[in-house]
């Protein structure tokens, strides 16, 4: 099971080099990574949908409640299936479709590590793991997507669909822990299993929110719709695993594996169907104003993925049977024309379906492909598609006005089946920029394989469909579900709704020459809403970013001082004013007047340094005030102290006058004004350091460790100078650290000073 | 009263150092960063606590220090931060020098922009 | 600053300050002393003989580069600390060994001493480093 989930990441480690070996026939040996979890995944096929639970456990940070937990029941096995086929078929579609692309490796290697850490979010049992692998689907999407990194558009699309994500994201991380904290672990099995904590616990609306808004913009509901139309900039193998099968469906699988826990109330029934009804009709009636493939057939996929969540928010049994066969119709149907439309687009060199006709001579197995996937897509009886569409409608005759919703849209998802699988082969042909022919094998064998799937699953759903489905019901209805398909319910209303929906859908076909004006329209509109207010956002964080950068890093060592010392000065005096300190003077040292001289000697110095008008005088100051602490140190017992002060002074003045010998005089630059300012402040800062120093004085903090040291010195650590043994051996790691500082900034000197003497004395 | 006047002398270096921090010329700058280090390490002597005056040291052929000795651990502290803060210094004076040297300014207020 | 006086000075002087430093070095586990003092007089030793004479004859006398010098230091340092993780204790824990010579003449010595070694190096070779390069920049310009 880690091995499944994982070895996505090793071959795509390992691809560059195999690449370099084999090349491009890498990607097929890369394929087999996915087919073998395929496999794998299909040998626990019998035993996970009868009920069988595989798990697998490899402690991460278990202090932290942070494991490599992973477990795979019905719902996982259902994603896990889809991720890892449809993965095989896009990396040997994308061997085809990039074909001679220096770059077809990288592709390749971005696809497996978004596979992987897609199977990582289907199978961890972990929401901390869950969110990470959901970061990093996010982050290998970005990569995708901009892949063609050398345009704008995609760069632009690339950054969008990752802030959003990623955005969402950190709103999943809250709610997850949240949700961490109520449940007091973050095993999703144990929250699963917690409902009645969760539900009924105070912050309950703020979990749920967080997480639907983790999820809906992972899914592309509507507000967060905007980013998938725009990520059709990426490479179409992309498009068709990413963003119509498997990743947008991330959200949906966290609503439905968290249907359990947090589902069954008001808000989320009140939410999700809301939320997913208006992404429902927002995307059905956008993609009407496309033209070209892609986007039609994502706004489409928006559609879908509302339709999801609309069926999970109504969370009834039936409802979530319904969505678990959408969402595998879906699947199959979805990514076979995106595949399609990528076979299209390379064999043609045209995305515009308006200008597309008649390639059904040049391209019969894709087209025959096609005219499945879009029958499938369009309801018709006998496709895949119209078992889930009459399960939908039997949900939705329960719930007021959604039948209408589900007949307009299911409308509109005719008209872009029509567009995109039946009007490029069967309309009348058209010259396009390149000879169209049937391309390569490998990328025909992935839309025939969905289209395979679509037309058994159609005619034969009690054969595998049903209890893949059921399964996945099962975790994620609040009560196990026994399902069964039938290719044929009967006269009754839900045919009756499929039949009124076909009707509507010929009669949009009929008038959508005249519909795409309106659409057009409307997406030009709609362009305005989420899209510019995200461009807006952006703006405004940039100019936010900007003017406090300006705001606060001045680039003047002066006012970066002044904030610090007047922020060091406003705490003292604050915590001075509520008496949290107490000035209790233990003057318990009797002054000498040696000590008195030698005080009396730092302070005249010091202050001269500061006054002198000369850099010699500055420097001779400067010693008196080092040698007068050295004697210091004499006084009070520290003679390494002293020597080491002794000999450090006498190299500073050296290093001093040998380096002010290329700086220019004192310059009295600043005005009285400012002098007085700064003089002020430091004039403060200076009383605030007095009178920490005699607060620390004060204070008598616990048994000194000195005592130990004191005591152990000869006995363990085998010197009688105490402080050379903290040195060396007490606290040698510090020690250690200190010369490594000492070395690194010998040799930053050496090379700022070195770096002069190659080339900058040539050009000063 | 030996405190109170070291605490002067520490507020007295603290103060000038800090000036001399703020003023325009790169040399005063590292005069003052000179006499804040100065007055760090000897912040760390006085708040360590001053006493009796006998080093740290065991005498010969004892297991244990004769009566009360100075506290060796800020004197361990203090020896090293001597020895770093002079590395600092060092490493200060010769970025800046570098800086005078490309810019052919001392003028700190001048050496604003981040990408000269 | 080429004085006689100051160089006849610097060639009696140098080999006793550095003899010192060394001797500091040693005895800084017992009495005052140790790598950091000794390391700093025994870069005051070349930087003197530099002032004397020059910086590149107190380079010679350093025989080998003053970077080299510091690396060889750290690395010194830190090969004392791995004798107590061989050991099976944590890194840095010292290690003493007693070897008697004779009735009267025992010898005691550990890692932290050869952690000191370190430290003496590692303060010389960045000391002399530093202001080293700082000085030969000088004599370029005059």
């Amino acid at each position: 099971m880690l091995a499944m989930v994982f070895s996505g990441f090793v071959v795509a480690a390992l691809l560059p080099w195999l690449h370099r070996r084999i090349g491009d026939k890498a990607s097929l040996v890369a394929a087999l990574c996915p087919l073998a979890a395929t496999l794998w995944l299909a040998s626990g096929f019998v035993g996970v949908t009868s009920g069988d639970v595989i798990t697998a456990y490899l402690p991460w940070m278990p202090t932290l409640g942070l494991d490599l937990a992973f477990r795979l029941d019905g719902l996982s096995l259902l994603f896990a299936l889809m991720i890892s086929g449809i993965g095989t078929l896009v990396v040997l579609y994308t061997h085809g479709y990039l074909h001679g692309d220096p770059r077809q490796h990288r592709f390749v290697m971005y696809t497996l590590m978004f596979m992987a850490s897609m199977l990582g979010v289907v199978t961890a049992d972990n929401l901390i793991l869950l969110f990470i692998f959901w970061e990093l689907t996010s982050f290998t999407s970005f990569l995708l997507i901009g892949f063609n990194h050398d345009e704008e558009a995609s760069r632009r699309a690339a950054l969008q669909a990752m802030l959003v994500t990623v955005m969402g994201g950190l709103f999943l991380l809250a709610g997850v822990l949240l949700i961490g904290r109520a449940v007091g672990t973050f095993s999703l099995s144990a929250v699963v299993a917690s409902r009645d904590l969760l539900v009924d616990h105070p912050h309950y609306p703020v979990m749920l929110g967080l997480v639907l808004v983790g999820a809906f913009t992972k899914s592309a509901q509507a507000p967060f719709h905007f980013w998938l139309p725009n990520a059709m900039a990426a490479p179409t193998p992309a498009s068709a695993y990413l963003h119509s099968s498997t990743m947008v469906k991330a959200g949906v699988y966290l609503l439905a594996r968290l249907h359990p826990a947090l589902g069954g109330t008001e808000a989320w029934t009140l939410t999700l169907t809301g939320f997913g009804a208006l992404t429902l009709l927002t995307g059905a009636v956008m993609a009407a104003g496309q033209v070209y493939l892609k986007r039609l057939l994502a706004y489409t996929t928006v559609a879908a993925l509302g339709a999801l969540v609309m069926l999970l928010g109504i969370g009834t049994e039936a409802a979530v049977e319904a969505a678990m066969v959408f969402l595998m119709a879906h699947a199959c149907y979805k990514a076979a024309l995106f595949l399609v439309a990528g076979s299209i687009d390379h064999e043609t060199g045209e995305k515009n379906v308006t200008k597309l006709g008649g390639l059904f001579r040049y391209m019969p197995i894709t087209g025959a492909t096609a005219l499945v996937a879009a029958l499938s897509m369009a309801g018709v009886p006998s496709a895949f598609g119209f078992i889930s569409k009459e399960l939908q409608y039997a949900v939705l005759f329960q719930h007021g006005w959604l039948p209408v919703v589900a007949v307009v849209s299911g409308a509109f998802f005719l008209l872009v089946a029509v567009q995109t699988g039946i009007r490029p082969f069967w309309a009348r042909y058209r010259e396009t920029p390149k000879h169209a022919h049937e391309p390569p094998w490998t990328m025909t064998l992935g839309p025939v394989l969905l289209g395979v799937i679509t037309v058994a699953g159609g005619l034969f759903p009690g054969w595998t469909a049903d209890a893949l489905a059921g399964a996945a019901a099962s975790a994620t209805a609040f009560a196990p579900v026994d399902m069964h398909l039938h290719v044929w319910h009967g006269f009754n209303r839900e045919l009756m709704a499929s039949l009124a929906t076909l009707a509507l859908g010929g009669i949009v076909v009929l008038v959508s020459p005249r519909l795409a004006g309106l659409g057009n329209r409307m997406a030009g509109l709609a362009r305005l809403g989420p899209d510019r207010g995200y461009d807006g956002a952006l703006r405004g964080l940039l100019s936010l970013a900007k003017w406090q950068t300006k705001a606060l890093q001045s680039g003047s060592l002066r006012r970066y001082l002044m904030i610090i010392l007047l922020t060091v000065i406003a705490l003292f005096a604050v915590s001075f004013a509520r008496s949290e300190l107490s000035l209790q003077l233990r003057d318990r040292t009797p002054l000498t007047l040696p000590m008195f001289i030698l005080c009396a000697l730092i302070v005249v110095a010091s202050i001269a340094a500061a006054v002198s008008a000369s850099r010699l005088g500055a420097v001779a100051a400067m010693g008196v005030v080092g040698f007068s602490i050295a004697l210091v140190f004499v006084l009070f017992g520290a003679p390494d102290l002293a020597m080491t002060q002794l000999v450090i002074e006498t190299l500073s003045v050296v290093l001093l006058v040998s380096a002010f010998y290329y700086l220019p005089a004192f310059t009295r630059r600043s005005t009285w004004r400012g002098r007085a300012r700064d003089l002020l402040v430091s004039i403060f800062a200076g009383v605030v350091m007095t009178l920490l120093v005699l607060l620390a004085t004060g204070v008598s903090v616990g048994e000194p460790i000195s005592d130990y040291f004191a005591a152990t010195s000869v006995p363990l650590g085998h010197g009688r100078n105490i402080v050379n043994v903290i040195l060396v051996d007490y606290r040698a790691l510090d020690t250690l650290g200190e010369i490594t500082v000492l070395a690194v900034a010998g040799l930053g000197a050496l090379a700022l000073l070195k770096l002069r003497t190659k080339n900058g004395g040539g050009e000063s | 009263m030996t405190e109170l006047m070291l605490a002067i002398a520490i507020g007295v270096l603290y103060a000038s150092g800090l000036y001399l921090m703020m003023r325009r010329s790169i040399a005063r700058f590292i005069i003052g960063l000179a006499l804040l280090s100065h007055g760090a390490n000897l912040l760390i002597f006085t708040a360590g606590g001053l006493s009796g005056g006998r080093a740290p040291i065991i005498p010969e052929g004892s297991d244990a220090p004769a009566g009360l000795i100075a506290d060796p651990l800020p004197q361990a502290l203090i020896l090293t931060a001597i020895v770093i803060s002079f590395a600092l210094l060092a490493f200060a004076l010769v970025l800046l020098l570098r800086t005078h040297q490309e810019t052919e300014t001392d003028d700190m207020e001048k050496l604003r922009s981040t990408d000269a | 600053m080429t004085s006689l006086i100051l160089r006849t000075a610097a060639r009696y002087l140098f080999p006793l300050i550095l003899l010192f430093s060394i001797y500091v070095l040693f005895r800084g586990h017992n009495d005052p002393g140790g790598g950091f003092v000794g390391g700093l007089a025994a870069a005051s030793a070349y930087v003197l003989y530099a002032l004397a004479f020059d910086v590149k004859a107190a380079r010679g006398l350093l025989r080998v580069d003053s970077a080299r010098l510091t690396a060889w230091g750290l690395l010194l340092a830190l090969l004392s600390g791995l004798a107590g993780l061989a050991a099976g204790r944590p890194f840095l824990t010292a290690r003493w060994g007693k070897w008697t010579i004779t009735e009267t003449w025992i010898v005691k010595a550990g890692t932290p001493l050869l952690f000191d070694v370190g430290v003496y190096l590692v303060v010389l070779g960045v000391t002399v480093t530093i202001l080293f390069a700082l000085a030969e920049g000088e004599d370029e310009a005059s």
